[in-house]
């Protein structure tokens, strides 16, 4: 088996790409961790679809306030600087592509770009999308962060994906456990192998041609 | 003079009619009208059609309407959550109708129908289940699909503040969609924190005009508000959080 980082060190991995100034969604899920390795003395302005710029960590448990949480649904705290508008401004951000970057999950990631995030189609799954589409389609970079392989082994990059689509041909760049892939001209570039990955390995992990 | 206030939550909820189609304001239960919930169960309606971001959260609420079995249907973005566990077995047992709306063109269709908008193209869905069926434009070489506004009979939303007018100030992430579902409705009923005296709010710091709103109804200090953590919901590790005695018996709740 060859070298897989933590979700941490992905996370870190994401953050050391995002650049002072820049307007950040973060998603739900592991995404959201990249908050804690963004450099604390730069200015980077997290949004949350519910409606805030400038969203700071997690409070304490005594700072908790209900009124103030995040799209998971977490307490958050906000920074000076913050602001606070309505759902319709919200995404009129993402949508009118005012957001510099956003970090999502991913089922599978498809060499065209497309994104599978929201739903496996499964009979009995109960369908949940919330904002994953317009960030999808909004944000000038999307950032995936996923494992590299599902955990029955198959790649989450695929030639198509077979799952619902979240967007289309929306895709910049995956960071996964074991490297960083670009989406040039339809087809993924390594960027950059974690380890002992190579493109050879890759390779053969994914089953596609990669470059 | 014009007194938009009401006495209580019963008679802001006055009226609402069987298979009405009522906008829920909140975003999980920030901003979620609770108490204006409470008294739409005791008041009664049914087979109602249910708009709001998701699928109630907990017991109370939006979750305790949709366990009362008075939604036939409900229109949000992001049902499945750790804790919504009333729709979640009312969804799988085939007695709710759920429809999915992607979180930004459910805000903007409600805007739409706020603003008298007829119907726009949106990017968001493109390709996707979502836009199955719906009328697909490329304008300057970007895909959209059509999207038509959602308008309702009734919405119920929580603000902080208001006056006799129905001015309102949100708190924090807590306004989420009460702007935009105060001006789709036919009748907007509002539950606020307090009622403050017409002109102590600063005009710049209105957010939502009271020309949106029908109703208000002063429900008091929300008995959270303060407090570590969500009554009847779960905390940030996921654990149920317990109202002590003194925050429920002093509480609004």
């Amino acid at each position: 088996m060859t070298t897989r980082i933590t979700r941490d060190e992905v996370a870190a991995r994401i953050a050391a790409d995002i650049p002072e100034g820049a307007v950040v969604n973060l998603g739900i899920g592991a995404p959201t961790t990249v908050a804690n390795f963004l450099p604390s003395d730069l200015e980077i302005i997290l949004h949350t679809e519910n409606g805030l710029l400038g969203m700071g960590p997690a409070p304490t448990a005594a700072g908790i306030d209900p009124d103030l949480i995040n799209a998971g649904k977490q307490p958050v705290t906000v920074l000076p600087g913050a602001s606070y508008f309505h759902h319709a401004d919200s995404f009129a951000m993402m949508r009118g592509g005012h957001l510099d970057v956003c970090v999502l999950g991913a089922f599978q990631v498809a060499q065209n770009g497309d994104l599978a995030n929201w739903s496996t189609g499964a009979p009995g799954a109960i369908p949940a999308v919330g904002g994953a589409m317009d960030l999808a389609i909004g944000a000038k970079q999307v950032f995936v962060m996923t494992d590299l392989l599902a955990k029955d082994g198959s790649s989450k990059l695929v030639d198509d994906c077979t799952y619902p689509l979240t967007g289309v041909g929306c895709v910049t760049r995956v960071y996964t456990d074991h490297a960083v892939f670009d989406v040039v001209d339809g087809r993924f570039v390594v960027r950059e192998c974690f380890g002992d990955n190579t493109l050879e390995s890759l390779r053969a992990l994914t089953g596609l041609e990669l470059s | 003079m014009i007194d938009k206030t009401v006495p209580d939550a019963a008679v802001a909820v006055a009226g609402i009619a069987d298979g009405s189609t009522v906008m829920i304001g909140g975003f999980g239960r920030a901003g979620q009208p609770v108490e204006l919930i409470e008294a739409l169960i005791a008041q009664g309606a049914g087979d109602l059609t249910v708009v709001s971001n998701n699928a109630g959260n907990g017991e109370t609420g939006l979750a305790a309407l949709l366990a009362e079995r008075r939604v036939r249907k409900i229109m949000c973005s992001f049902p499945r959550q750790h804790d919504s566990w009333v729709f979640d077995g009312l969804y799988r047992a085939g007695e709710i109708e759920l429809e999915i709306v992607p979180q930004g063109n459910l805000a903007e269709r409600i805007r739409a129908a706020g603003a008298g908008i007829g119907a726009f193209f949106s990017p968001t869905g493109v390709g996707t289940p979502l836009a199955e069926g719906k009328e697909e434009r490329v304008i300057d070489g970007r895909r959209y699909v059509l999207e038509y506004p959602i308008s309702a009979d009734v919405a119920l939303i929580s603000a902080l503040a208001a006056d006799r007018w129905g001015n309102l100030v949100y708190r924090e992430t807590a306004r989420n969609f009460g702007p935009v579902m105060a001006s789709a409705a036919a009748t907007t009923i509002v539950q606020v924190d307090e009622v403050v005296p017409l002109g102590s709010i600063d005009p710049e710091r209105v957010v939502t005009p009271g020309l949106f709103v029908d109703r208000v109804v002063a429900i008091g200090r929300r008995a959270w508000l303060g407090a570590d953590g969500f009554i009847g919901g779960v905390d940030v590790e996921g654990r149920a959080v317990i109202a002590d005695g003194a925050a429920r018996e002093g509480g609004a709740r």
